[in-house]
């Protein structure tokens, strides 16, 4: 199983721990791991303020370095960028026959970190351990595009010592929704701040996703308002909790 | 809904007030006021969650809703493919019932042709149930003004609506107008109305209201309703109440108006079991709501009841620009509101936010839409694209896909600002060069070092700020991914 790691820019530029347990997992159940370096952006930022023109420029800079070399599955530890490649290039190369060739071509074997974990290596209890009580929130992308529920929490499941439990209202978003955060910021705020309320009554000490953005959303808000909530990306969880 | 009220926990900075320019104009103003607004968040999340849960509860209760939003999806579909035939099958049986029908381009002309009617009638009193499409074009207010002479007194007979309009309010949602008041404001507007101070308890003024309405119904000279539905092959018209009130508007008065957007048909009356069954569940948790009503053209020899003329106004506004575009399943919608009740943007900030008659999802599509971006330019924004709208939709409208296109359509029209531009030019430049990224990410993390203070951003300038104002930022890592990996991960 050869597989080609997307790592999101701002997973790439902020929070490389995460791709770095990606990595540390995805090897520990023997899958050749490839970076193509050429790897920038998926373009979602251009694309979600209307700029499809420039996402399809940085669309098609994707689809060249996705392409050069052969790998069974392209993995992204974020459901949004996912989302952005296997829903929404086929969605702006809708008229453009050779690019929406492509990218209909790449959808189906780009695939959420979680999602091939559990549905293409039939992965379950990978052996990890953290202690702490958690709540788990699944971005909107991930949740609606991919349908990607269940299995973080098939892996969460497995993890000794962490107990996994509900909040409320876990299907609104967090308010992060890209530039919305900034140009609509006391809006995208309050969204945070039910959220915040919602893990804080739940007692939970820990936040798990698998979108580092909806993370450092939530993340910003939790430390702006005094809170020391652990917050991880899953594959930091499946892999021990390890920052890196 | 300009009144002052406690201020929330929240305190973010007014960006304005320190000569900033706010992103999207208008709506971020309206929406920052309603976010600090307590009481009305109480009434909004009291309306939404309760609209929620019924509606999850009928819904999960209904194997076939699925199935049935599909075949809701490719009804209106059809409809819409060959709207002009059945607009015509509609004005056809219609007529052959011996009804009056119009065709109706925008709101003037439905203003005049009911202020003319009012005129030949010599009217002075109308009564209404609710209609969107009539508040969409204002036409209370432009009767009251442009046939001032008549002094006419309209009515407004839905509960809320009636509220509404004694308070010089506007609906704040689809289904629920005045969601957006708590039981002391309500009890505020009845006694005043009623000139007395009534108790605040839902008897009590629901009693009054029922007796005053009751005066109405039973002077009105015109009714006017809006409809939910209309079915092309029988040229029936459908509304559905829990009040009972459109029945009193539809039978008591002699002259019954219906003003209804042309994108309500559907063909058969066989399509209508689809809709009526998804729209009481989708809209407010019901499986049917109590009151469901047929009307065909006016009272017939041998009938008990209805009205003895009838007239069917049939709106365009706007709507038939949108067949056969990207944007035409925006004229799918039954409007039951459930994409407001899942919106956690529109439950942060009800429905005057806006700005606009419709709120919500559906309203930040259907405004730029019908009355153009220069009205509506933040609209389309008001958005994290969640998606909740579409997966609520009973319909199935990609809500959240047509906001997207909305906003190329506001970059393609050069309506972005040269700000956006700039930025976004600059960011393809970067990502489609490797060199160009890895360069910018370093020259990043050397001019992010006096603007770091304990591992978090300081507050940042320009659009920025609209982030570090609220929430931490957090500051590159020393080391990008890429650069761990040539290391050797």
């Amino acid at each position: 199983m050869r597989v080609a790691l997307f790592v999101p820019c701002y997973v790439d530029l902020i929070y490389p721990e995460v791709g770095v347990s990606v990595v540390r997992l995805l090897r520990k159940l023997g899958v050749e791991v490839g970076y193509p370096e050429g790897q920038t952006c998926c373009g979602q930022p251009a694309f979600n303020s209307g700029f499809f023109d420039e996402a399809r420029a940085v669309g098609r800079h994707f689809l060249d370095v996705f392409e050069k070399e052969r790998f069974d599955y392209v993995v992204c530890p974020s459901g949004s960028c996912t989302t952005m490649v296997s829903h929404y290039y086929p969605f702006i190369f809708k008229d453009l026959p050779e690019e929406r060739e492509r990218s209909e071509g790449l959808a189906g074997r780009v695939r959420e970190f979680s999602d091939f974990l559990v549905n293409v290596m039939g992965a379950g209890d990978l052996g990890a351990h953290l202690e702490g009580k958690a709540v788990f929130h699944c971005g909107c992308h991930q949740r609606r595009e991919l349908g990607v529920l269940e299995e973080p929490r098939d892996l969460l499941a497995h993890v000794g010592g962490l107990d996994l439990v509900e909040w409320e209202n876990e299907e609104l978003c967090c308010g992060f929704g890209g530039t919305f955060a900034v140009k609509m910021p006391d809006v995208s705020t309050a969204m945070a701040d039910e959220k915040v309320k919602a893990l804080e009554e739940s007692g939970a000490d820990t936040l798990i996703s698998c979108d580092s953005s909806c993370l450092m959303h939530l993340e910003g808000r939790l430390r702006r308002t005094g809170h020391d909530t652990r917050v991880l990306h899953l594959a930091q969880v499946l892999d021990d909790g390890k920052a890196g | 809904m300009e009144t002052e009220k406690p201020a929330r926990r929240r305190e973010t900075k007014d960006r304005r007030a320190e000569g900033l320019p706010s992103g999207v104009e208008g709506f971020n103003d309206r929406a920052r006021r309603a976010v600090a607004d307590e009481e009305l968040h109480d009434s909004i999340e009291l309306f939404t969650r309760k609209s929620v849960a019924g509606r999850n509860a009928v819904l999960d209760a209904l194997p076939e809703a699925p199935e049935l939003r599909e075949r809701a999806y490719r009804i209106k579909q059809e409809t819409m493919a060959h709207l002009d035939r059945h607009l015509q099958q509609m004005a056809d049986a219609v007529e052959a019932r011996g009804g009056n029908v119009f065709f109706a381009a925008d709101g003037e002309d439905v203003v005049r042709y009911i202020g003319d009617l009012a005129r030949s009638k010599g009217a002075r009193v109308i009564t209404k149930s609710k209609s969107m499409a009539t508040e969409e074009i204002e036409l209370n207010r432009r009767l009251e003004e442009d046939y001032a002479d008549l002094g006419l007194e309209i009515v407004e007979t839905d509960l809320g609506e009636w509220i509404a309009q004694l308070a010089g309010d506007t609906p704040s949602h689809i289904v629920g107008p005045i969601l957006h008041m708590n039981r002391k404001r309500i009890t505020e507007v009845l006694s005043q109305t009623a000139g007395e101070d009534l108790p605040p308890d839902v008897e009590a003024l629901g009693s009054f209201a029922r007796k005053r309405l009751r005066e109405k119904f039973l002077t009105a000279d015109i009714g006017i309703t809006g409809a939910n539905f209309g079915v092309a092959a029988s040229g029936t018209v459908v509304t559905v109440t829990n009040e009972g009130n459109a029945r009193l508007v539809t039978s008591v008065p002699p002259v019954h108006v219906v003003v209804m957007g042309i994108e309500k048909l559907v063909p058969r009356f066989e399509d209508l079991s689809v809709f009526v069954k998804l729209l009481a569940r989708s809209g407010t948790g019901q499986e049917l709501t109590v009151y469901t009503n047929f009307i065909t053209g006016p009272r017939q020899t041998g009938e008990l009841d209805g009205a003895e003329e009838f007239h069917l106004v049939l709106m365009d506004n706007g709507r038939s620009k949108l067949l056969g575009t990207d944007f035409e399943e925006a004229l799918y919608c039954i409007r039951c509101g459930a994409c407001l009740n899942v919106c956690p943007v529109y439950r942060q900030t009800g429905g005057h936010a806006y700005g606009s008659t419709y709120s919500g999802p559906i309203g930040a599509v259907i405004t730029p839409l019908l009355k153009g971006h220069d009205e509506a330019k933040d609209l389309p924004h008001a958005s994290s694209l969640c998606g909740a709208c579409w997966e609520a939709c009973p319909v199935g409208i990609p809500l959240h896909d047509l906001l997207l296109k909305l906003r190329n359509q506001q970059v393609e029209a050069g309506l972005a600002g040269k700000a956006q531009e700039i930025a976004f030019k600059g960011f393809e430049s970067t990502m489609k060069r490797p060199l160009l990224y890895n360069i910018s990410s370093k020259a990043g993390r050397l001019a992010q070092k006096p603007l770091e203070k304990n591992g978090s951003m300081r507050p940042l300038p320009g659009p920025l700020s609209g982030w570090t104002d609220s929430r931490e930022m957090p500051p590159l890592a020393e080391k990008s991914f890429r650069e761990l990996w040539k290391e050797g991960v």
